[in-house]
């Protein structure tokens, strides 16, 4: 079969379950197609023969019961992989590989997956255009040097170019939801606990959260299915009542209240996002959902907020990148001098700059002014969405204030690019699940997004109404393959 | 009773300076595993083989609190009498240094898991409470070798993580002296609860001592200066008479004192400015959002107050309640878990009084000789109070007694074998006293005739010559009574 990867998920996990497709040839199959995309710049390491090997290990034994049968998958270069350098898009962990696996692709490899590299993405999950990783810019598949977003665009512009059937990324402010936005394709962020934090590279422990990219909500909803679980050995995740998020989507969301907040009505949004959301509105509508006009007053704090706390936190997550332990260390004069020259070099200014911010905000004297005020203000925007959701059962919303923008266009404008964050990072303050899902074009033809944002541990719900509204928007991503020669 | 009040004063020129001393004692949970982590807390391991990725701060890794270690802390909360904190949060504490792996310390910083509490100190002049602040729990760093090597510094991760309860006392210790006697009570009430060992050498229980001074009389405290890391009682004692005089000097030298952090050098026995409060360092604590605020319930809480064994303060109003001790002696008794225990074991079978007198003088002479803790003591505490039913019921005298306890502290002999084996039963056959007497008394005349002109003060002479005769077996009491009648 020649459309090998632009089938997707389900229909592989069914071909392989009919012994219509080998996992080995499936697998070689998005291999050959990686090899042709260099270009995109997508994987920082490719594992493609031991997936190879792995692939035809799983063809001489096939377990067809498992939920991701012998299925290839990359995976944002932020997870742990034991034996396979884990590098966060850094040059100070360009050496490093764990002798550990991440509990969320731990979860992927028991349920048959095999791993066939680890993609591109922002250094240390800082940024919106992956262009701060050290391992330079990935490609927006849409068009030649466009964006694919950040910080997981290795992994947004993996599934939209087909290079994996399915990925993962992690999103601390956006980081899913932006880029899947970006490229057409659907992101998840799941409640702040469903996704266990152990082996994930820490960027804002509080914020940080794992979750799937696919094609297409149900594909998103299996691999949700398969990554959220409870794990003790991460102190915050939580032991709830998991769904069988893929086998019980239903795309009847009739009555469903959807609550349309109006500070999301930025000032200078462009028409053709406020359109988007209209006609979001309208397909809701179609799908027998009542719209349901709210406020969530603090939405205006959200950015400095964030711009606090995560901050505070990664200064003290990556304090660990000493060149004492592990990684890359320049050498020095002394221990002093050692970290001096080891972090200068070793961070790009990105990193560098949130360092210095966090650093800042916790500095006695100015903890209660910024991280402490930033904490309350959090706390204040939980507690919109909490009487938001006294009324709706769910919240729609633009996913980004604009499409894709060029590749340098906002480099030198660090406020410019935050704010590419605006609707997202209220989703990481509260907690709760989101998810982006591809709904229309912009003049430019790219790709625009519509986020649906859910109650804390109300996946299912938000999984429904994307699969209804999918439907009903019938959303065709438009590639090229420019980049195949 | 009253007892003349003890005040330690630092004089100078016509000033008298009263020192006021408040300690942060840093006390190694006793626990199979770290505080985040499964690693093992043995001491003395090979380096950096008890060390697991959270220790070690691999990228990913997240720290797991141990329950066990809370519960340590909580127990030790209610020795201490403390108010137990239900919820409480985990701060990082954020430095650079190499056996930090993290970058940041996990400790607990606004809100601890143990608030104020009190300790009481048995001082020669009476009873004296010194307040506890609070205790708090935290990870130990590793340990920084720097002698191996003349260019590189050495790390050892085994420490690294391994649970510490830091416990502040109130600014209420004004002597050496109490100093000695809080870390003692401290260790003790610990050692009682099974909370910490309170090895020193083993740096389980180590402290910083902040030291100020200020006239006598003086209601304002002065400028406190903190001596880090000390390791010793002896050191503390040594650090605190330096340092306060230090600070006397420089204030009647018309100089003030500066806040800063001191180090204690051991070998010149005096303490060196390590950083001023200028260079002190902004540690940018903040809850450590990997961890969720620690709560207990109230249920929890009343489990592990059943767990309480009774503390050396209980412990001593009982012994002087049922065994008649005087404080003093209750004191001794108490001072650690081991020693009542021994105590409790030898009165289950002898006389309280004897075992008192045997315990703290010839054991306790005999165990310190040989530099031996009670627990390695030869002579086991049943063995010990045969020794003492053989005095009571006239078997043997107490001088022969002695020389059984000797050769009872070269093993643990039963006494009564020895006894037997050696012939050392005492003599009280009236009749072979009286032959023994009479045979004295004949070869004696000359004497015997002087005493009973008058000179009484050979009536000794008479005992000591018979015991001689018997080798020392003669029953006294019976040696005395026949030799008055028969001079």
């Amino acid at each position: 079969m020649s459309d090998i990867t632009k089938q997707t998920l389900s229909e592989l996990v069914n071909n392989i379950k009919e012994k219509k497709l080998s996992s080995s040839e499936i697998t070689q199959a998005f291999v050959d197609r990686s090899e042709k995309s260099k270009e995109l710049n997508t994987y920082i390491t490719e594992d493609f023969s031991n997936a190879l090997d792995k692939a035809k290990k799983f063809d001489d034994n096939p377990k067809l019961d498992l939920k991701l049968p012998g299925i290839p998958m990359a995976v944002k270069d932020l997870f742990c992989t034991a034996n396979v350098r884990t590098t966060a898009g850094s040059k100070i962990l360009n050496n490093f590989v764990p002798t550990y696996e991440s509990t969320v692709t731990q979860n992927i490899w028991n349920e048959g997956a095999i791993l066939i590299g680890k993609l591109n993405c922002d250094e240390f999950a800082m940024g919106s255009s992956n262009e701060t990783s050290f391992f330079g810019n990935v490609q927006n598949p849409i068009d030649k040097n466009l964006v694919p977003g950040g910080s997981s665009g290795g992994s947004s512009s993996a599934v939209a170019a087909q290079l994996t059937p399915i990925t993962i990324g992690t999103d601390t402010g956006g980081s899913i939801r932006q880029p899947a936005s970006f490229t057409g394709t659907v992101g998840l962020k799941p409640t702040y606990g469903s996704c266990s934090r152990y082996g994930i590279v820490a960027f804002a422990s509080s914020l940080d959260q794992a979750g799937p990219m696919a094609q297409n909500v149900q594909d998103c909803a299996l691999l949700q299915e398969v990554i959220s679980s409870y794990d003790q050995k991460d102190s915050t995740s939580i032991d709830f009542k998991r769904n069988l998020y893929s086998k019980e989507l239903t795309k009847d969301i009739k009555g469903k209240k959807i609550g349309i907040p109006k500070e999301y009505r930025v000032d200078g949004m462009p028409k053709e996002i406020d359109d988007l959301w209209q006609k979001g509105i309208e397909y809701a509508k179609d799908c027998g959902a009542e719209i349901i006009d709210i406020s969530l007053p603090h939405t205006n704090y959200a950015l400095p907020t964030y711009y606090i706390v995560a901050p505070a936190e990664a200064s003290s997550n990556l304090a660990r990148y000493d060149g004492v332990k592990y990684g890359f260390r320049a050498d020095g004069e002394n221990l002093i001098d050692m970290y001096e020259k080891t972090r200068s070099e070793g961070f790009g200014a990105e990193v560098q700059r949130r360092i210095m911010i966090g650093t800042y905000v916790l500095s006695s004297g100015y903890y209660d002014a910024y991280y402490l005020k930033a904490q309350k203000v959090r706390k204040l925007i939980k507690n919109d969405f909490d009487e938001a959701y006294k009324k709706v059962d769910a919240i729609l919303t633009p996913s980004t204030p604009s499409s894709a923008f060029k590749i340098g266009e906002k480099t030198n404008d660090p406020v410019s690019m935050y704010l590419n964050d605006i609707f997202t990072v209220p989703v990481n303050l509260a907690g709760l699940p989101g998810i982006s899902i591809p709904a229309g074009h912009d003049s430019k033809g790219y790709p625009l997004g519509l986020q649906i944002i859910g109650k804390a541990f109300d996946e299912q719900n938000i999984l429904n109404i994307a699969y209804a509204m999918e439907e009903k928007i019938n959303f065709k991503n438009k590639i090229t393959d420019w980049w195949i020669k | 009773m009253s007892k003349e009040k003890l005040e330690y004063l630092i004089n100078r020129n016509d000033n008298q300076y009263e020192v006021v001393i408040g300690l942060e004692v840093h006390a190694q949970v006793l626990s199979q595993s770290k505080l985040f982590s499964t690693s093992a807390t043995k001491f003395g391991a090979e380096p950096n083989t008890q060390v697991s990725l959270v220790d070690a701060a691999f990228p990913g890794m997240l720290p797991v609190i141990n329950e066990f270690c809370v519960k340590q802390a909580i127990k030790t909360g209610i020795g201490l009498k403390a108010k137990i904190n239900k919820r409480s949060v985990f701060d990082r504490k954020n430095y650079f240094y190499a056996d930090l792996p993290q970058g940041y310390q996990i400790s607990q910083f606004k809100d601890p898991i143990v608030g104020e509490g009190k300790v009481i100190l048995d001082m020669p002049d009476g009873q004296k409470e010194v307040g506890i602040e609070r205790l708090h729990l935290e990870q130990d760093a590793g340990k920084s070798i720097h002698d191996l090597d003349p260019k590189n510094t050495f790390v050892d991760l085994n420490r690294s993580g391994v649970a510490l309860m830091e416990i502040v006392s109130k600014p209420d210790l004004r002597s050496p002296e109490e100093v000695n006697a809080y870390i003692k009570k401290l260790r003790s009430i610990m050692r009682y609860l099974g909370t910490c060992d309170g090895n020193m050498q083993e740096g389980s229980l180590r402290a910083d001592v902040n030291v100020s001074v200020r006239k006598k009389g003086s209601k304002d405290f002065g400028t406190r200066c903190e001596i880090k890391n000390v390791n010793s009682i002896k050191f503390m004692q040594m650090a605190i008479e330096y340092e306060a005089n230090r600070q006397v000097d420089l204030i009647e030298d018309g100089q003030t004192v500066d806040q800063e952090t001191r180090l204690f050098d051991t070998k010149k026995n005096e303490t060196r400015s390590m950083r001023s409060k200028e260079d002190a360092h902004d540690y940018r604590y903040f809850p450590d959002p990997d961890l969720l605020p620690l709560e207990v319930s109230d249920e929890f809480i009343d489990q592990l107050q059943l767990e309480i064994p009774e503390l050396p303060d209980e412990k001593k109003k009982r012994f002087i309640d049922q065994f008649k001790l005087t404080p003093y002696e209750a004191n001794i008794m108490v001072s650690d878990i081991e020693t009542s225990n021994y105590f409790e074991d030898v009165v289950k079978k002898s006389d309280v009084k004897l075992a008192t007198n045997w315990i703290i003088g010839e054991l306790f002479a005999a165990l310190n000789e040989k530099n031996l803790e009670i627990t390695d003591s030869p002579i086991s505490a049943g063995n010990l109070s045969k020794l003492i039913n053989l005095i009571k019921d006239g078997t043997i005298s107490g001088k022969i007694a002695k020389t059984v306890f000797e050769q009872m502290m070269e093993g643990d002999k039963d006494p009564k074998k020895i006894v037997e084996e050696k012939g050392l039963k005492q003599e009280s056959d009236p009749k072979a006293l009286e032959a023994l007497i009479d045979k004295v008394i004949d070869s004696n005349r000359d004497k015997a005739t002087e005493y009973k002109s008058g000179k009484v003060k050979l009536f000794g002479f008479f005992v000591g010559q018979v015991m001689k005769v018997s080798g020392g077996k003669a029953n006294p009491q019976l040696v005395n009574e026949i030799l008055k009648k028969k001079l």
